[in-house]
Order: structure tokens, then sequence, then C-alpha cells
């Protein structure tokens, strides 16, 4: 059977580390790429008779990833320590939360070509990372290195329901997760840096049947591409294995990359069993409700609840209100700058159109070109509205106007202002015009003749004359008017 | 308790026990267990389960970096490091 004829579900665990300067049970930094084991203290190495303390910070990012993801959040909870070896977990112990998870029953609302959706979110947990394991180049190396500057980072931990059923989805909702975590200040989110990780698990079922498969995690998934490839790897692996049918195990399998596919993990060949209890080092959080109020209060629109208002309030594109809203500055200026042309354009789309393509054109490329954060850009949202009033009345041509921009962000001054003083606002007085049209005409006989006994081609070649004689400041709609007026005569 | 218990237990905690330790600890492990157990005799209708004798609640510590150890002092205690790094089996997986 084809991967056609089998539903495909899949969910995704995603680790994200919290904007936070110190570690999750002691002050330790947490800064990324510091030398090996300058950041470890008693507490995050696992010395004994240590006292780990929770850092706030981290606990109110999480909540407040809880309260953006819409979980229940519970009264009271805890932490739990899981139990396993390993050599990058000094304290044989993972400090997690397994019996009362910070947020519960959320989710993400995601947007595929297919429409929007909403993946369940089954958990949102807070716990600490593992430091890092290297391994030494060259064959036969006979040990590891082990660097525990991350030891201890504050880690949440975001657990979906097996809610994603193809690889749009799954993509959409990376993305959307990573946009969200990183608007909120959250999490910086650097896949590269490893600030953000995911873990996937995925199992098929014949078309319609009611019993999932057996599901399979794959782990070793250090980009966007590598879920998505190790994924479309492992739905194919599924199906033709059940073709055959052959039974899917129940195990946790390892994206390699290199060979592009996925294989056994041996050492989770045993179930795990992490003997999770208590953590007797820290009482619990009860969670005022202060804590939520402040929370709420300062939580932004999410960037695709933005996406889909931009798409309802301004009558944008899908295509624009995603650019726009990309990021939260780049979506502000936007909105400043639709408010600011509001009292002197009267079709509300039209500006907000006219707008878009200003900001998502001249604007980012001025801003990639010279390097600058739209928030420093001399332009301001009022300067750019100013100069789409200028557009939008007929004062300035758009050719006008794109020279304008530069001149702006050089000068700091307004377009009106510029215009006036180098002579650049359009003219739309026909008398003026039509003197100039004269001019153009007189100087050059011969298309004249041509455009008379019919070729009627050469009326571009004459409107490109006049409109260098005026230098682009005529408006062209009057140019084209007048010359034919002129010609058919 | 059964041996097979106890070697799973010891297996889990990465202790190596001889077939006698196994047959040895079976019967004191199932002592202590049914002692412990007599505490099951209690009824324990509506008590909340207790996780920390002292109930300390909401105790946070703002996020502020302190020194960290120097290099030197995180190694020393290590059995094995090599220059900055601790020193250990090579991992596979």
């Amino acid at each position: 059977m084809p991967v056609t004829d089998y539903d495909i579900v899949i969910g995704l665990e995603a680790h994200a580390h919290l904007l936070t300067r110190t570690k999750m049970f002691c002050s330790c930094r947490t800064t990324f790429g510091a030398e090996a084991n300058s950041q470890t203290c008693p507490v995050c190495i696992g010395m004994p008779g240590v006292l780990p303390v929770i850092n706030r910070k981290a606990l109110m990012l999480a909540l407040r990833s809880a309260v953006a993801f819409k979980c229940e959040i519970p009264a009271t909870m805890r932490f739990d320590r899981k139990n396993y070896y390993y050599p990058d977990l000094p304290k044989n112990y993972q400090i997690s939360q397994n019996y009362t998870p910070l947020g519960v029953k959320g989710f993400v609302e995601i947007e595929t070509s297919k429409g929007r959706k909403k993946i369940g979110l089954d958990n949102i947990h807070l716990e600490e990372d593992a430091g890092k394991l290297l391994h030494p180049e060259g064959s036969g190396a006979v040990y590891s290195q082990v660097d525990l500057n991350r030891a201890g980072t504050p880690l949440l931990e975001i657990v979906t329901r097996p809610d994603m059923s193809d690889l749009d989805e799954v993509e959409a909702y990376m993305e959307t997760l990573r946009r969200t975590l990183e608007a909120l200040e959250i999490s910086d989110c650097k896949m590269q840096e490893g600030s953000l990780r995911f873990e996937a698990s995925v199992s098929l079922k014949p078309l319609g049947a009611a019993e999932l498969g057996n599901r399979v995690e794959v782990k070793n998934l250090n980009s966007v591409r590598a879920v998505l490839n190790a994924l479309a790897y492992e739905i194919d692996r599924q199906a033709a294995a059940l073709d055959a049918r052959e039974r899917i195990d129940r195990e946790t399998r390892l994206w390699n990359e290199e060979l592009s596919r996925t294989e056994r993990m041996r050492s989770k060949e045993e179930a795990q069993d992490y003997r999770y209890f208590p953590e007797p080092d820290l009482g619990p959080i009860v969670v005022l409700d202060e804590w939520l109020q402040e929370i709420s209060a300062s939580l932004q629109e999410l960037p695709n609840e933005r996406k889909w208002r931009f798409e309802d309030e301004y009558a944008l594109p899908s295509y624009d209100a995603g650019v726009l809203t990309q990021k939260r500055a780049i979506a502000d200026y936007f909105e400043a700058a639709v408010a600011a042309g509001r009292a002197e354009v009267s079709d509300p789309a039209r500006l907000a159109k006219v707008v878009s393509n200003w900001v998502m054109g001249q604007v980012l490329k001025e801003l990639n070109d010279r390097k600058v954060e739209i928030t420093d850009f001399p332009v301001t949202p009022e300067r750019l509205a100013g100069l789409v009033t200028l557009i939008e009345s007929g004062k300035i041509s758009n050719t006008i106007a794109q020279q304008l921009l530069p001149i702006m962000i050089e000068t700091g001054e307004d377009a009106g202002r510029i215009a006036e003083q180098r002579g650049m606002l359009q003219v739309s007085d026909t008398a003026e015009i039509e003197k100039l049209m004269d001019e153009v005409l007189a100087a050059n006989p011969k298309p004249v003749a041509d455009y008379r006994s019919g070729k009627k081609a050469v009326f571009g070649f004459l409107v490109g004359q006049a409109m260098r004689q005026t230098k682009g400041k005529a408006n062209p709609q009057v140019v084209a008017e007048i010359l034919t007026k002129k010609l058919e005569n | 308790m059964d041996a097979a218990t106890v070697e799973y237990v010891a297996r889990l905690s990465r202790v190596d026990l001889s077939r006698q330790e196994l047959e040895l600890f079976s019967g004191q492990l199932s002592d202590i267990l049914d002692y412990i157990a007599q505490l099951n005799t209690l009824d324990t209708t509506g008590v909340e389960p207790l996780a920390q004798a002292v109930e300390v609640v909401n105790a946070l510590r703002e996020d502020n970096p302190a020194d960290s150890l120097t290099v030197e002092d995180a190694v020393a205690n290590a059995p094995e490091h090599v220059g900055r790094f601790y020193r250990v089996p090579a991992v596979l997986e």
C-alpha cells in the first residue's frame, strides 16, 4: 500500500532554554560558548549536601509560556527527580516536573495551506538541562570528555498531543512555536546553539483504523530540516514494514544525518525506569494570582494571532501579513504608519496595502543594506505615512518616491519638505506640461511623423522622452493624455 | 522481594552483586519492606502525601549571577580529567 493508505500520527517534544542569566537551581551563568567547565558550582555538578533554589525568572518565563498557550495551571506544583545514569548528568537524576507539570491541556494554533489548526499540548513543564559530551576526533578514542557548563540550565519542555498528521503541520508547528517563544522573549530559540531542540514520535495506522500503531521516538534531530527528513524516512520505513505485515516495535531511534536514516538506539532497548519521586530538596510552588495577573497584563498578542488580525483588520493578503508579523518591531512599525496615514488617505484597505508594499520592499531592503534595526530607522512610521500620502494624493510619482526614501534616511527630513526643496513635486499643471510636450514634439520630428503615418509603436518612445524632459516629475497619466491629444491633432 | 527484583534494582543502581549477596539482600530487603509496611495499617484517608518534612513555600532566588568554581577546583574531585574536561569511558550513543 502507498503511504497515502495510512493515517500518520505525529507528536513533538520541544526543549527550549529559557532566557535567564543564571541556571535553574544555582547562580552560575548560562552564557553560551564559555570555556569548558567555567560555569559550574557544587549545586550543578552534584556535590553532596548542596541545596538547589528555584530561579524566579525561569519560573515566571515558564508560567508565561503556559499562559500564552492557554494551559490550565495547577494551584500548587512541585518538582520531581527523574533518575537515570549518563555521564552528562552529574547528580544521576534530573530535576523535572512529572506529577504536577506547570501547564496542561493548552494548544498552539498553526496555519498551513489547508487552513488553521489547533495542535493540543499534553503538558508544559520546567526542568534542567544536562551537560555536554564531546568525543575527541580520531579513530579508537577510548574516552569521551564532559563539559558541565550546560548542566542545570533552565529548560522548558513542551509536549504536544499526537495531533499532527503530515509534515506541513510539523513544520508549521515548529515555526509557530519558535516565533512565539522568541516574540514573548521566553527563549532565543537558536537551534544551532541547542537552545531549541525537538524530538518526534510517529506511528502509522491504516486509514480510518481506530487503534493507533506502536509509536517510534526519533532523537538526534539538530535542525528543522533534520526533523522533517527523519520523519519522512520513518513514515516510509513504517509503511513498508506494515505492508510486509511486519510488526513495528515501540522503540527509540536515532537520526543518522550522514546516512539519512533512522537507526535503533541500543541503549534504549530495555524499557526505561526513571523511578520518579518528589524532589525532597525543593518546597512546593503555590502559584500566586498576582503572578498570573502580571503575566496576562504584559502578554502581547501572539505572532500568529497578529498575522490573522492583519488579514482581517487591514484586508492584507496572507503573504503580506506573514512577512509583516515576522518581527514584532516591524509589525509595530507597519501599524503606526497606517495609523498615521489614516487622516490623509480615505481608502483604508488601499492605504494598508501601499504601506505594506513599502515596508516589505524598500524599508526592509534599506534596513538590510544599512544593517539598522527598524527601531533606529530615521524614517519614522509617521514619515513613511507622509511619503505614502504624497504618492496617494498624486503629488509625487512612485519613481520619485523611490528616490526620496534614501534622501529621507540621509537627512532625517520629511518627504514633503525634501520634495518641495528639491523641486521633486509632481507637475500635474496641464499648462506647464503642455509647454514641455511642445518642446518634446519639436525636438523629435521623425518619431512624430512616424506616429502620424500610423506607426503607433513610437508612442512609448515619446512618453519616455517626455518623462525625461520633466525629470520624472510629471504625472505620467497627464503626460500620456496630453501627448495623445497633440499627436492626434 | 525475590532475587530477580533485587537484581533489577541493583542494575538500575549500577551495583554489582554476587549470587550470595542477591540471596542475602532479598531476605534483608523483604524484612525492611515488611517493617515499613506496618504503616499501611493506618487509615490515611484524606491525608495529602508528604514530600517534605518542612514545607517552605515559594522559596525563590533572583536571577543574579554569582562566581562559579575555578576549572581546577571543579575537576579536582573527578576520578579522571583531561585539561578542562572530565574524562569518562567512551560514550557511543
